[in-house]
C-alpha cells in the first residue's frame, strides 16, 4: 500500500510537469496545426540558462540566499525561452505559414537539432549536476510515504501556473483573441485581431511554461544535459495526443496520467514480468498509450470537441 | 458631407493563382449608401468582399477606402479604419459562447462603456442574442448564427459594412427578420455593401445595384431600374 501512495506521489510530481510541457504542445497546435518538436528543447535551453545564471549567481553574488538565486535564475531562465520561442515562431515557421503541413513539421525537427547542437558547443556533452537550491531531503508525509521540498514545491507551481494559463485562455481579452485565432484565422482579422501577434504570444507562453518545466526537470533530478530535453518532450507530446492535442485541459490531464502510469507502472513492472524487466523500462508505458491511444482514440480523452451544426 | 465616395473600385483584379477571379471590376459607395452586388454562382461576388475586407490580396487595379489606396493594408488594419465584412457562411466562432463572439467584434474598442451600450443595442435589435448568450455558437441555428455574425460586426461600429449572402440557407422568415435587422443599420447611417444571390430581394432593398457576371460588372443602376431591365429578368429573376 505505502508502495503504491508512493509512486502516486511521484507520479503527481513527474505528471505536473509533463502537463506543463504538454500545455505549450496543444496550444501551438490549436492555433496553428503544427507539432512543435523544438519544444523539448526548449525546455532544455531553459534549463541550461538557469543553471549557468545560478552558477554566476553563486560566484558574484555568494551573499544572495538559496531562494532568490533559485528565483533569479529561474527569471532569467524564463524570459531567455520567451525570446527564443518568439525567435523559433518568426524565423523558422512564420514564413511557412501557407506551406504544407509537412514543411513545418521537419522545420520543427530541424530547430530541434540545431538547439541541441548550439547548447553542445556551449556545454558540453557532459551531464552538468544542477545546483540544489532547495533541499531534497525526503519528508515523511505519512508514515512509509515520502515526499521532497523541491516536490512540493513542483506541485505547488505546476497547479498555479496551470489555473493562470486556464484563467488567461478563457477569461481575458487575449485569451479569447488566442481561441477565435485558433478556431479561424482569417475570421479573427476581420474582428481586426492582428493574428501575427497572437501566435507570437501562443510560442512566448509556451516557452515560458517549458522553461519552468526544464528548471523543475533538473532541480528534481539534480542534472542538465544538451539532450535533456528530448525524451520529457516526447512524452509532454504523448500526453498532448493522450489528453487530446489542442485542448488544455486534456493536456494537464493526459500529462498527469502519463505521470501515474509510468510511476505506478515502473513501480510494479518488475513484479508484472516476473522479474523480466526492471523499473528502467519504465519509458516504455508511454509509448505503450502513445500507440493504444493513436489506434484506439485519436482524438483523446477529451477530444476535439464538436460543436458545430449549422 | 464631403464628396469622395468612401469606397472605389478602380479596375480591381483578383486571381487564385492563375486564374482570376475578379477580372477589372470597378464600383464606388457613397457615404450612406445600401448598395447591392448580385449575381449567379460563381461570379466573383465573394472573391470581391474579401477582397475589400483585406483577407485575399489584390492582383491588380485601386482600391480606395476613404480616398486613400488600402490595397496592401492587412485585413486587421481595415476593420480598424471601419470597415467590416460579415463572410459567406457568417464565420461564427464556433467554440466561444454568444457573448464571446459579440465581444470579439469589439476587440479593438478601449470605450467599455460604448461596447456596452452598443451591446444593449444588439440586444434590442436582435432579442433571440440576448436569451442565447452563454450558449456555445456552434449549437444556434442558422438565422441565429447569422444574427450574431452581424451583431458582432456591429460592435466594431463599422463605417462600411459588406455583408456576404446573409440570405444563404435560411427559411424566408427569417430572411425577412434579417433583412429588416440590416434596414434598421443602414437606417442609423451605416454604408452598406450586400452581395446576394436573392436578386429580387436584393433589388427591391437597395438604392442602386451593379449585376456581376464572370468576374465582370456588365450591368449597373437603381434598384428599380435593374428590376424593370428584361436581361436582369431573365437571367437572375427566373422570367
Amino acid at each position: 500500500m505505502e508502495t503504491l501512495l508512493q509512486q502516486i506521489v511521484n507520479g503527481l510530481v513527474v505528471g505536473s510537469m509533463y502537463a506543463l510541457i504538454a500545455l505549450g504542445y496543444t496550444m501551438v497546435y490549436g492555433i496553428l496545426g503544427l507539432i512543435n518538436f523544438a519544444h523539448g528543447d526548449v525546455l532544455m535551453v531553459g534549463a541550461l540558462v538557469a543553471l549557468e545564471a545560478i552558477r554566476l549567481l553563486q560566484i558574484h553574488a555568494p551573499e544572495l540566499g538559496l531562494v532568490p538565486t533559485l528565483l533569479a535564475g529561474l527569471s532569467i531562465s524564463v524570459v531567455v525561452c520567451m525570446i527564443l520561442g518568439y525567435t523559433i515562431e518568426r524565423t523558422a515557421y512564420r514564413r511557412l505559414r501557407n506551406a504544407p503541413r509537412l514543411a513545418p513539421l521537419i522545420t520543427a525537427i530541424g530547430v530541434s537539432f540545431l538547439l541541441q547542437t548550439i547548447a553542445m558547443i556551449i556545454w558540453g556533452r557532459n551531464y552538468h549536476s544542477f545546483p540544489q537550491l532547495l533541499s531534497t531531503a525526503p519528508l515523511e508525509a505519512i508514515p512509509g510515504v515520502f515526499i521532497t521540498p523541491v516536490q512540493i514545491t513542483i506541485l505547488v507551481v505546476s497547479a498555479t501556473l496551470m489555473v493562470a494559463l486556464v484563467v488567461l485562455v478563457n477569461k481575458t481579452r487575449l485569451g479569447r483573441a488566442m481561441r477565435a485565432t485558433a478556431e479561424n484565422h482569417k475570421v479573427a482579422s476581420l474582428m481586426g485581431v492582428d493574428t501575427n501577434k497572437i501566435i507570437a504570444a501562443t510560442f512566448i507562453i509556451g516557452s515560458a511554461l517549458a522553461a519552468v518545466a526544464g528548471v523543475m526537470f533538473s532541480s528534481n533530478y539534480g542534472t542538465a544535459h544538451y539532450a535533456m530535453g528530448f525524451l520529457p518532450g516526447l512524452k509532454a507530446f504523448t500526453a498532448a495526443v493522450l489528453g487530446g492535442i489542442g485542448n488544455l485541459g486534456g493536456a494537464m490531464l493526459g500529462g498527469l496520467v502519463l505521470g501515474l502510469v509510468e510511476s505506478i507502472g515502473g513501480g510494479y513492472i518488475e513484479d508484472l514480468s516476473f522479474g523480466f524487466f526492471n523499473s528502467s523500462y519504465q519509458d516504455i508505458f508511454a509509448f505503450i498509450i502513445l500507440g493504444v491511444v493513436l489506434i484506439f482514440r485519436p482524438t483523446g480523452l477529451l477530444g476535439e470537441r464538436v460543436a458545430d451544426r449549422a | 458631407m464631403s464628396a469622395t465616395p468612401l469606397l472605389q473600385l478602380r479596375d480591381l483584379r483578383v486571381a487564385y493563382g492563375a486564374i482570376e477571379a475578379v477580372k477589372g471590376i470597378s464600383l464606388e459607395l457613397a457615404h450612406g449608401e445600401l448598395v447591392s452586388l448580385i449575381g449567379a454562382n460563381g461570379a466573383g461576388k465573394t472573391t470581391t468582399l474579401n477582397a475589400i475586407a483585406g483577407i485575399l490580396p489584390t492582383a491588380g487595379g485601386e482600391l480606395l477606402y476613404e480616398g486613400k489606396g488600402i490595397e496592401t493594408l492587412p485585413a486587421h488594419l481595415r476593420l480598424r479604419r471601419g470597415l467590416a465584412l460579415v463572410p459567406e457562411g457568417r464565420g461564427i466562432f464556433t467554440r466561444l459562447t454568444v457573448e464571446e463572439n459579440l465581444r470579439m467584434g469589439a476587440y479593438c474598442r478601449r470605450d467599455e462603456d460604448g461596447v456596452e451600450a452598443d451591446l444593449e443595442r444588439v440586444f434590442t435589435m436582435l432579442p433571440r442574442v440576448k436569451e442565447r448568450l452563454q450558449q456555445v455558437a456552434g449549437t444556434l441555428s442558422g438565422g441565429e448564427q447569422q444574427m450574431v455574425a452581424i451583431g458582432r460586426a456591429l460592435l466594431s461600429r463599422p463605417r462600411l459594412l459588406l455583408l456576404d449572402e446573409p440570405s444563404m440557407g435560411l427559411a424566408p422568415l427569417v430572411v425577412e427578420k434579417i433583412f429588416e435587422v440590416i434596414r434598421s443599420v443602414a437606417a442609423e447611417g451605416v454604408t452598406i455593401l450586400l452581395v446576394e444571390q436573392n436578386a429580387n430581394l436584393a433589388l427591391e432593398f437597395s438604392q442602386r445595384a451593379y449585376v456581376m457576371e464572370s468576374g465582370r460588372i456588365t450591368l449597373a443602376g437603381t434598384g428599380a431600374e435593374l428590376l424593370a431591365d428584361p436581361k436582369v429578368r431573365a437571367a437572375y429573376l427566373g422570367e
